[in-house]
Formats: structure tokens, C-alpha cells, sequence
């Protein structure tokens, strides 16, 4: 595999080489480019994504040389879940101001950024956490001090705020004409489905409680708490789909399901996703609670991004946003951090003595000074995957045959993943509007291709797209839609594909350079919030440590 | 002559199409499920066509009085179909036969038509022009139809007004045909009175479609509807039986005059009379002033606040007359005060104490009301309440829903209020709920007010009584992220309804 080819700009995680120069392109939204051609469905929204004038600005410069110097303890360059993290765990370890947040975007966030409107609050893309099991303490600390665990009950089980786990209805999923509770297809099952469905889910249920030779859970969040026993390692040389065949299970029903849940999770179709990560999606979530079964989550109606302004609350004077990082190298003992300010057009030099890089891996490859002279062999190990995201506001909500509106719900006829209710967690006996998020890892063909083919397309042709699902969903339905926002996200998920968890590139990767550390959640090899944060934690720990020695 | 008779083929194939439309449009609204329901009616209709056009093969006499016959039966049968199917949609066992025959028939006298109109036509042109021609003019119709249908009729005229419409238009068409075959008609006479009759009937129900839809409606209740609105939330009727009245929401019996003193002073007094020196009150729901007409009764209390969602529920129980003699005015009293709100809500930005609290939601039928109804909810009621206050909710019936009403008694246990279960009889609902909560233990009154129709003391103590029939069970504690109380409630009631 290679990296996905860069392009010009318009996407958001996309770099394009210049001459030396490498473009980044600064995050943000773009009005709708055509106006004109809404007149069909003419529906409000905007579509959101790269901001490709930033890459043009940058392009237009010849060479870019810092005006500005500073100096700070620790620079971190990225402001998703890992940076923030890294940025509290520096702050709560040492108390002191001696750090700074260097973020693209003109928010902070990244794949957990969200937005509201007049009728809610919604994400662009992360928006739920299953509660946290063993291993994931700094999840349980985190909710602790957010008031998302109230308290721990007599057996010694955390106690939620009821207003933040996932209100019933959970899910629902609509097949042949009916919409069923759950996502696991039940209706026109034979015995046939129904003997595989019990062989596959004892199966991962047996691997939730199975143990390694070194007495870790053979699958475990965070990733490298997880058992390395040969036994379950190897499933990472093959494929999901592979696993499923060598089992004998074929049941369509059930490979649908396993290929939607690697879709959901990893943005990658089963037979390009590694059956370990496959199956860690069905076995690593052991979380208990006192007032909820253990497949419950929490949300909120802007998703994840709840938890991203609260986090950021306490570090705000830390954080730059508009700043894009373009070279970072060594100067003598200290590390030098380049970026420009997208919104003056300066270039600020920072000067420091430790980096947290919580910005996705592959563009260290060209800011990073000495692997962008020379690429490093484990480069093409990290391939990303396209998503499409929407927020649909619309009159009313969207109800149907069979089990009522929840708030997942899939259709097993389409190719979409169906949407999420933003405005679920709503006490209100009734609802007048209706904030939908939808879905879509854009998984049909090759990555860099499906990137370029989303690129393409306008607006327009997205609304119509969308529509015409959420159509066969719930017919006439376009008449309730008051407005559309598209989100285009061109890097969305780092690809588990076979061999990258346990191979050889990611342990290389994590690998600090000098006293660079990366944090991103790319570096678990599976996009979660609790690998994001995990990772920034640990990476903030190792700064720490280093900045100390000084 | 022969334009004049392509023509009446273009207005039966739009007549015939129009039927067709309303039929489905119909079924979909009734039904739901819109593709299955147009989709069959189409192939009813279609194939009832093909039907009538081979039955016209065996009329070989009269063909122009069989033509005027069936113009005039399509008239009343498409004309009235769809008034017949509005005011036969609650009370008829089988809606779907009568549905599929009414479109048969439709379906079998259009297509008897248009060959009987090719047979008329047949030696005034070449056989070749007379089949293009006679075809040109149906799908014309057709075309016709389906356009002005969607753009025009439904939502102009509404269904009931339309195909009162488009029935006139078929008997003008016979009426037509009439004359321009004075000599060969068979009893004229006979046949215009017939029409003339038929042209009155579908006029007057053209202009009275209203009141059909109201009559429609009336059908399902049993007393005379006195009130009826659609709200954003809901629709309210009230309705009138002898000398009592009836509430209904969206069809269901809220209260009848006849006994909700019954309800009400159950609902109310134990409770309130439990309260040392009450002061403040609280009433969820009960836009109907009747629970806050009991509570006026204590002379003590200050103030009342009535939390109810739907403005156009409090603005009728403090406007209209003959409610007004019901609820004693209560919700124009100075001493309430009433806020048009979700309650859930108001409850979440509260923070008002209060010394009782009454709780008076519709069943927990659906996921968004048995929201209220969940610890969560409960905790907020908690909040509100002053140590020595007492709060009551209605919880369903204890015999048609043990299960439901222990979850209720259960849930409140789960948030730390002490609990007292009691039930009455209501001869308009049966066996009826509730229970008190409370900081403190609760202690049943050994009195009460001396004017009351229902509660005394004895009365109080038996309600505390629980058969082994209605006796307490174990159930989960009904949360926002399990929502039990919905699942138990719908398999018991589903039960004792069916
Ligand atoms: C559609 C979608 C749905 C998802 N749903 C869920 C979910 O429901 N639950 C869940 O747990 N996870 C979900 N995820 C995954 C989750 O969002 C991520 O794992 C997590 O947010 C990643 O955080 P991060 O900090 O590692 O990386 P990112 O969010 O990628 O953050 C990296 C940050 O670095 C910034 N940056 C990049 N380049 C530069 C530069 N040169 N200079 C400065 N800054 C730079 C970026 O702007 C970004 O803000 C979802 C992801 C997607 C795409």
C-alpha cells in the first residue's frame, strides 16, 4: 500500500509538494461553490471541509521564513482528542504555563469537531463513547471529572448521569420494508442465519474473556494493553471477511452485519479490515456500570464534541488555532517548530525542548524536517479512508412502519450507514424539528480514488444523493427537509488493514524522534476517542519526563 | 357528433383516473404504507377495467341507454366514494373489502365505456382513426387527471370535495349524451330523472363536504361532538352524552363527567390532606382544571402551578361555558398560575420547592411519554419537593397493567421516596392507580373534607388494599436508556385489548 496521493488542497488532511515547499491545507468551510444548480431540491445548507484557500495562499509564497520567535516548554502540534489530552495531562503534571497548542483549524477539536443550529447542537463526526471498561482508566477519570460517572455504588459499579447515556431507543434497522429493533437482522432469518449468529457472537464472546500466555485480554482498549500471545496476533495477518469463510459462517445476514460494523468503526470493508481489528470491535468492550447494561454508551447531541469543550475549557490560553505546522527540526538542543497563521499570513518559529505530534502520522512525513529528506520505509503502512458526513434538519422526525424513530437508525438496503438523531438525548415529549447526522464511509472503490470522486462531486449532487437514501428510508420524505450541510472528510480513519496493528511500521512509527512524540490515534492503528486520548496522555507523559531531565 | 362523444371519453378517463387517485390517496392516509396501498389499488382498479370491458361484449342492445346508465352509476359511485370511505373507516370490521369493492365497481363500469363508445363510434370513422383516436382521448384523460389531481384537488378541494366533483361531471356527461341521442334512448324520462336526482345529491354533498367529514368523525364517538381541535400536540374533542361530557385526546377517554369527580378527588385528596399547612402546589398535565378544582378547596394553599404542554388545552378548560361549570373556573383563579410548557423540561430549570406535587400524564403509551416516568424524572421531583411534601402520580391500571403500575411504584422507590400505593374505581376506566411518594413516611388522613362525593376515610383506607390479583411484583427500574415501563405497558395492554 502507498500513502493515498496527496491532492490540491481542497481536502482536509491533504498535503500537495511544490518545489520544496509543501502545502497544507487549513481546515474550515466552504460556502456551496454553485448556487445555482440547487433549483432542483432547493434545500439550505452548506458544504464543509478543506479550506483550499489557505492552500493557495500557501502556494503563492516561495519561501516561508519565520518573522516571529518564541519559546515554550512543550509545543503540541494538532488540537484533536490526543492533543487536547496531552494539553491537560501537562497542565494537571507540572501546573505550569510552559506549553503551547497549535492547531490547523480554526477550532480545535478535529474529528470530533461539531456545530449547532437553531434547533440543536450536532457532531461532524464522532459522536458517542461505550462506557469504558478495565483497561480504559483514563476514560473512567475523565468522565469522572465531568460528571459523566456521578459515583460508584455499593458493588463498586460507576454510577451515569442518565442524561448522558443513550436514551432508548438505541437502534433500529429497516429491512424489507419493516424497521426492526436492533441492528443484528432479524427479520426473514432461517435456522441456518440464526445457528451461525449463535456460533459467531459465542465466539466473540468467548474472545472478550479469553486471556493470553502473558494473562493480558487477548483484546483489550487501549490497543497495547492487549495480550501478544501468538494465539490472537495472528488474526491480524488476515482479513475479517477471511475469518468469517474460514469459519464457515456465510450467512448473508451475519457477513453483512460483521461488514457494516467494520465499516462503522474503521471506515473500511471487511475484507480490507484486519480480522483482529474485526473482532476487537465485538470483544475489547467490557464496560459495567450500575445503571446500565454493558453494551450501553453515552452521547450528547453535538456527539464527542461535548467532551472537547470542556477539555479545552481549562487549557484555552494554551491553544492557537489558524496556525498550520509546517517544519519542525532540530536546532541545537532545542526543537524549532515552524508554522504559518493562516488567518495574519505570518510565520511564527517556536522554539522548544519536546513535541507532542498529535497531528494524523502520515503528515509528519513532510514537516517532520528529517523524515521528510528521507521517507521513512514504513510510510506506506498508513493508508485513510474517505467519509462523507451531513447534518439534515428537517420538520417533525422521521418515523416508519415497525420500531419507532431511535437514535441509530441503518438501513440494510442501503450503502449508507443511516443516520444518528442529533437531538435524541431531548427530554421533550415532542419534537418539532429534527437534526439528523449521517453517515457515509465512501468505501466502494480504492481510498484515493473515492477521495478524488467525493472532491467531484458539487453539493448539489450530494443533497440529491443523500436525499434519494434517506428516500427509500422514509418515502416523501424530502418535503420535511429544511436544510443540508455536507462535510467531506478526506482522511476520516486510518485503514486497520491487515498487518498494520501488530506489524512492524506501527511499532516503528510510535517510535519517538529525539524528543518529537506522537500521539495521534493513528499510532493504535484504530480511530476511537479512547486511543485518541490514551495516546496524548501517554505522549504528554514522555515530554514531561524529558523536559524534566533538562 | 363524434368529437363531441371523444370528448365524453377524455372526461371518463379523467373521472375514471380521479377515482382511481382518491382511492389510493385514501388508503394511503388511512393505512399507511403508501406504495403497497397505491400499487394494489392500481392493479384493482386496472383489472376491474379489463373486466368491464369484457362484459361489455355481452350488451348488444341499448347500447347508447347502457352507456348513459353506467355514466350515471359511475357518477354516484366514484362521487360518493370517498365520503363512504372516511365515515366507514372507524366503525367498519372489514375497511378493506369495502375499499377493493368500491374500486371494482368503479373500475368494471369505466371499463365497459370505452368500448361500448368504440362500438357506437364504429361506423363513423376507419377502424385504424376510431382505435387511435378513442385511445389518444383516454391517455389524454389520463395525463389530465394525474395533474390536476396532486396540484390542484388535493390540495384545494381535499378528497371528499373532489370526487363529489368529478361525480357531477360524470352525470353531466350522461346528461349530454342525452341529447345528442334524443331518438335512440330508451325511457329519456326515466333516465334524466335519475340524473337530475343524482346531480342534486352530489352538489349538495360538493357543498356540505364539511360537515361530512365532521359527521365522519362523529361516528366514532358516541355522544354529539360539542368540540373538536387539532393542536400541534394533539387533537381534543369533547363530546356531549345525555348530560354528560367526555374529553377525548387523539380518540382516547380522558374524563366523563359522570365520575371524574371519582378520579380526581382520589387523585387529589389523600394526598393533600396527608400535607401539614400545604402552601405551594404543583400540577404536571391536568390542563383540564379538574385535579387544580380540588386542590382550591384547601383554603390554605397560596399558590398553584399547572404545567401542561398544549396552550390550546388550558385555553379551552378557561374559555368554553360548559367546561367552565366542570372545572369551577378553576384555572382562572388568581391563585393559579398556569405555563404552557414540557414538562420534563420545566422540571430540568425548576427550582421552586413545592409541598404537593400531582402528576397527571397520559399513559406511558410511547417512548416520549414514558419519559416522564423514569427515575430521572423522578430525581427532578425529588428536587422540587419540601421534606414534609407529598407528590402523587397517576400510574395506569393495576388489574389491565400490574407489571407497568409496580415499575412505577418501583422507580419512585429507586430514587429514595417512600412509596404508598392505592387504587379506585372508576366506573368509566375500571380498576384505577396511583401512588404517593414522599420524603417522609406517609400516614393515610383519618379525615378528610366533609363535602366530598368519593373519598372518606373508609373509602381511603380500602383504596390501600391490594387484592392478590393487583398485588405488588418485581419489576426493573424504568430509565431513560431502558425505557421498561413502554414495553411492559404495551404487552399488557395489548393483551387485555385484544
Ligand atoms: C466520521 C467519523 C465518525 C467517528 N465516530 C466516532 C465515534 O462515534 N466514537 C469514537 O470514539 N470515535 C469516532 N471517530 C474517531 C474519532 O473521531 C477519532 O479517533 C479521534 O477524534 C481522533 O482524535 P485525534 O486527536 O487522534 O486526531 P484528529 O481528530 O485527527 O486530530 C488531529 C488534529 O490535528 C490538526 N492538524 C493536522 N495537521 C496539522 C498541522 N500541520 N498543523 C497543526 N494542526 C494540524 C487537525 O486539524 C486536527 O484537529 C469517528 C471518526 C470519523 C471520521
Amino acid at each position: 500500500m502507498s500513502i493515498d496521493s496527496p491532492h490540491p488542497g481542497i481536502s482536509r488532511r491533504s498535503f500537495l509538494i511544490k518545489g520544496s515547499l509543501f502545502i497544507a491545507s487549513a481546515g474550515g468551510i466552504i460556502s456551496c461553490a454553485n448556487p445555482l444548480a440547487e433549483k432542483k431540491m432547493e434545500m439550505a445548507g452548506r458544504i464543509a471541509g478543506g479550506n483550499w484557500k489557505a492552500g493557495h495562499l500557501l502556494t503563492e509564497q516561495t519561501r516561508l521564513s519565520p518573522l516571529e520567535t518564541e519559546r515554550t516548554g512543550i509545543v503540541i502540534v494538532g488540537g484533536g482528542v490526543a492533543g487536547l489530552s496531552a494539553a491537560r495531562e501537562i497542565m494537571k503534571k507540572n501546573q505550569q504555563d510552559d506549553f503551547l497548542l497549535l492547531e490547523l483549524e480554526s477550532n480545535t477539536g478535529g474529528n470530533a469537531a461539531s456545530g449547532s443550529n437553531a434547533v440543536s447542537p450536532y457532531p461532524w463526526a464522532a459522536h458517542y463513547i461505550p462506557i469504558p471498561g478495565r483497561e480504559a482508566v483514563f476514560v473512567r477519570e475523565l468522565f469522572e471529572e465531568l460528571g459523566v460517572i456521578e459515583g460508584y455504588n455499593g458493588k463498586g459499579l460507576p454510577v451515569y448521569n442518565e442524561f448522558h447515556l443513550c436514551a432508548d431507543p438505541q437502534e433500529r434497522l429497516l429491512i424489507h420494508g419493516h424497521w426492526q429493533e436492533g441492528l443484528v437482522p432479524q427479520l426473514g432469518m432461517s435456522d441456518r442465519d440464526k445457528r451461525q449468529y449463535d456460533e459467531f457472537f459465542g465466539a466473540m464472546e468467548r474472545f472478550k474473556k479469553a486471556r493470553g500466555n502473558d494473562g493480558r485480554r487477548a483484546f483489550a482498549i487501549p490497543v497495547d494493553h492487549s495480550s501478544r500471545d501468538p494465539r490472537f496476533l495472528r488474526y491480524d495477518a488476515v482479513s475479517m471477511s477471511r475469518y468469517l469463510a474460514d469459519n464457515g459462517w456465510d450467512s448473508e445476514y451475519l457477513r453483512w452485519y460483521v461488514n457494516y460494523c467494520c465499516r462503522d468503526d474503521y471506515g473500511c470493508r471487511m475484507e480490507e479490515t484486519s480480522a483482529w481489528a474485526g473482532i476487537h470491535y465485538f470483544a475489547a468492550r467490557d464496560g459495567v456500570a450500575a445503571n446500565a447494561d454493558s453494551h450501553a454508551v453515552v452521547t450528547w447531541p453535538e456527539g464527542i464534541g461535548w467532551i472537547v469543550k470542556r477539555m479545552e475549557k481549562d487549557i484555552q490560553p494554551h491553544i492557537r488555532c489558524n496556525a498550520c505546522v509546517f517544519n519542525i527540526q532540530k536546532l541545537g538542543d532545542e526543537l524549532a517548530v515552524d508554522y504559518h497563521d493562516v488567518r495574519r499570513g505570518t510565520t511564527v518559529r517556536i522554539r522548544s525542548k519536546a513535541v507532542i505530534y498529535a497531528a494524523p502520522r502520515f503528515t509528519a512525513f513532510r514537516t517532520i524536517s528529517s523524515l521528510r529528506k528521507r521517507l521513512p520505509s514504513y510510510a506506506g503502512s498508513f493508508g485513510y479512508g474517505p467519509w462523507m458526513t451531513a447534518n439534515i434538519t428537517m420538520q417533525g422526525t422521521p418515523e416508519g412502519k415497525g420500531a419507532p424513530l431511535s437514535w441509530d437508525n441503518v438501513s440494510y438496503h442501503s450503502d449508507s450507514l443511516g443516520y444518528v438523531v442529533a437531538n435524541h438525548q431531548d427530554v421533550s415529549v415532542r419534537r418539532k424539528k429534527t437534526v439528523l447526522t449521517y453517515y457515509y464511509p465512501l468505501t466502494s472503490g480504492e481510498p484515493a480514488a473515492e477521495r478524488q470522486r467525493a472532491l467531484q462531486r458539487t453539493r448539489q449532487e450530494w443533497v440529491e444523493l443523500i436525499v434519494h437514501d434517506l428516500s427509500r428510508m422514509h418515502p416523501a420524505m424530502e418535503r420535511s427537509i429544511e436544510a443540508v450541510d455536507v462535510w467531506l472528510w478526506g482522511h476520516a480513519m486510518i485503514r486497520p488493514i491487515p498487518g498494520l496493528i501488530w506489524g512492524a511500521a506501527r511499532q516503528e512509527a510510535m517510535k519517538p524522534i529525539g524528543k518529537i512524540f506522537f500521539a495521534h490515534s493513528d499510532m493504535s492503528g484504530l480511530s476511537i476517542f479512547e486511543e485518541a486520548q490514551y495516546r496524548g496522555i501517554m505522549a504528554a507523559r514522555q515530554a514531561l519526563k524529558t523536559t524534566a531531565a533538562v | 357528433m363524434a368529437y363531441a362523444l371523444l370528448f365524453s371519453v377524455f372526461a371518463i378517463s379523467t373521472c375514471g383516473l380521479v377515482y382511481e387517485l382518491t382511492a389510493g390517496a385514501l388508503a394511503s392516509y388511512l393505512l399507511g404504507d403508501s406504495v403497497t396501498q397505491f400499487s394494489i389499488i392500481i392493479g384493482v382498479y386496472l383489472s376491474a377495467m379489463g373486466l368491464g370491458s369484457y362484459l361489455s361484449r355481452h350488451i348488444v342492445r341499448n347500447i347508447i341507454s347502457v352507456f348513459i346508465e353506467a355514466e350515471l352509476l359511475i357518477g354516484l359511485v366514484g362521487g360518493c366514494s370517498a365520503a363512504i370511505l372516511f365515515s366507514v373507516f372507524e366503525t367498519a370490521v372489514h375497511f378493506r373489502p369495502i375499499l377493493y369493492s368500491l374500486i371494482t365497481l368503479t373500475g368494471v363500469l369505466v371499463g365497459l365505456e370505452i368500448p361500448l363508445i368504440m362500438r357506437v363510434l364504429k361506423n363513423r370513422f376507419e377502424f385504424k382513426d376510431l382505435v387511435s383516436k378513442v385511445f389518444t382521448f383516454d391517455y389524454i384523460g389520463a395525463l389530465f387527471a394525474s395533474l390536476l389531481f396532486p396540484l390542484l384537488l388535493v390540495p384545494h378541494f381535499g378528497l371528499i370535495r373532489s370526487s363529489f366533483f368529478f361525480g357531477i361531471i360524470n352525470v353531466l356527461v350522461a346528461f349530454w349524451a342525452l341529447r345528442l341521442f334524443k331518438g335512440e334512448v330508451i325511457r329519456p324520462r326515466a333516465l334524466a330523472a335519475a340524473g337530475g336526482l343524482l346531480l342534486f345529491l352530489l352538489t349538495a354533498g360538493f357543498i356540505y363536504s364539511e360537515q361530512i367529514l365532521h359527521f365522519t368523525e362523529t361516528l366514532n364517538y358516541r355522544g354529539n361532538i360539542i368540540y373538536a381541535r387539532t393542536t400541534p400536540y394533539q387533537r381534543i374533542v369533547v363530546t356531549r352524552e345525555q348530560d354528560s361530557l367526555q374529553l377525548y385526546l387523539n380518540g382516547n377517554l380522558q374524563f366523563n363527567s359522570r365520575d371524574e369527580y371519582r378520579y380526581h378527588e382520589a387523585l387529589v385528596h389523600p394526598g393533600l390532606q396527608a400535607v401539614r399547612a400545604p402552601k405551594n402546589v404543583l400540577v404536571l398535565g391536568g390542563g383540564d382544571g379538574l385535579a387544580v378544582r380540588e386542590i382550591l378547596k384547601y383554603a390554605g394553599v397560596d399558590s398553584v402551578t399547572l404545567v401542561d404542554l398544549d396552550a390550546e388545552m388550558t385555553k379551552l378548560f378557561r374559555r368554553h361555558e360548559t367546561l367552565l361549570r366542570l372545572n369551577k373556573g378553576s384555572l382562572n383563579s388568581p391563585r393559579v398560575t398556569v405555563i404552557n410548557a414540557d414538562a420534563f423540561v420545566w422540571m430540568k430549570e425548576n427550582d421552586k420547592k413545592f409541598d404537593f406535587i400531582v402528576v397527571d400524564f397520559p399513559d406511558p403509551s410511547n417512548f416520549s411519554l414514558g419519559k416522564l416516568y423514569t427515575n430521572t424524572f423522578y430525581r427532578l421531583l425529588y428536587r422540587a419537593l419540601n421534606d414534609d411534601g407529598v407528590i402523587v402520580v397517576q400510574s395506569t391500571s393495576p388489574f389491565v397493567a400490574r407489571r407497568s403500575f409496580w415499575c412505577v411504584v418501583n422507580t419512585l422507590k429507586s430514587v429514595g421516596l417512600k412509596t404508598t400505593p392505592y387504587h379506585a374505581y372508576l366506573p368509566s376506566f375500571g380498576e384505577w392507580g396511583y401512588v404517593i411518594a414522599s420524603k417522609r413516611a406517609f400516614r393515610m388522613p383519618g379525615s378528610f373534607m366533609a363535602d366530598l362525593r368519593f373519598v372518606t376515610p373508609e373509602t381511603a383506607r380500602l383504596m390501600m388494599e391490594f387484592p392478590p390479583d393487583m398485588g405488588p411484583v418485581d419489576t426493573e427500574v424504568n430509565r431513560l436508556n431502558n425505557q421498561v415501563l413502554v414495553r411492559y405497558f404495551e404487552e399488557e395492554w395489548s393483551r387485555y385489548v385484544h
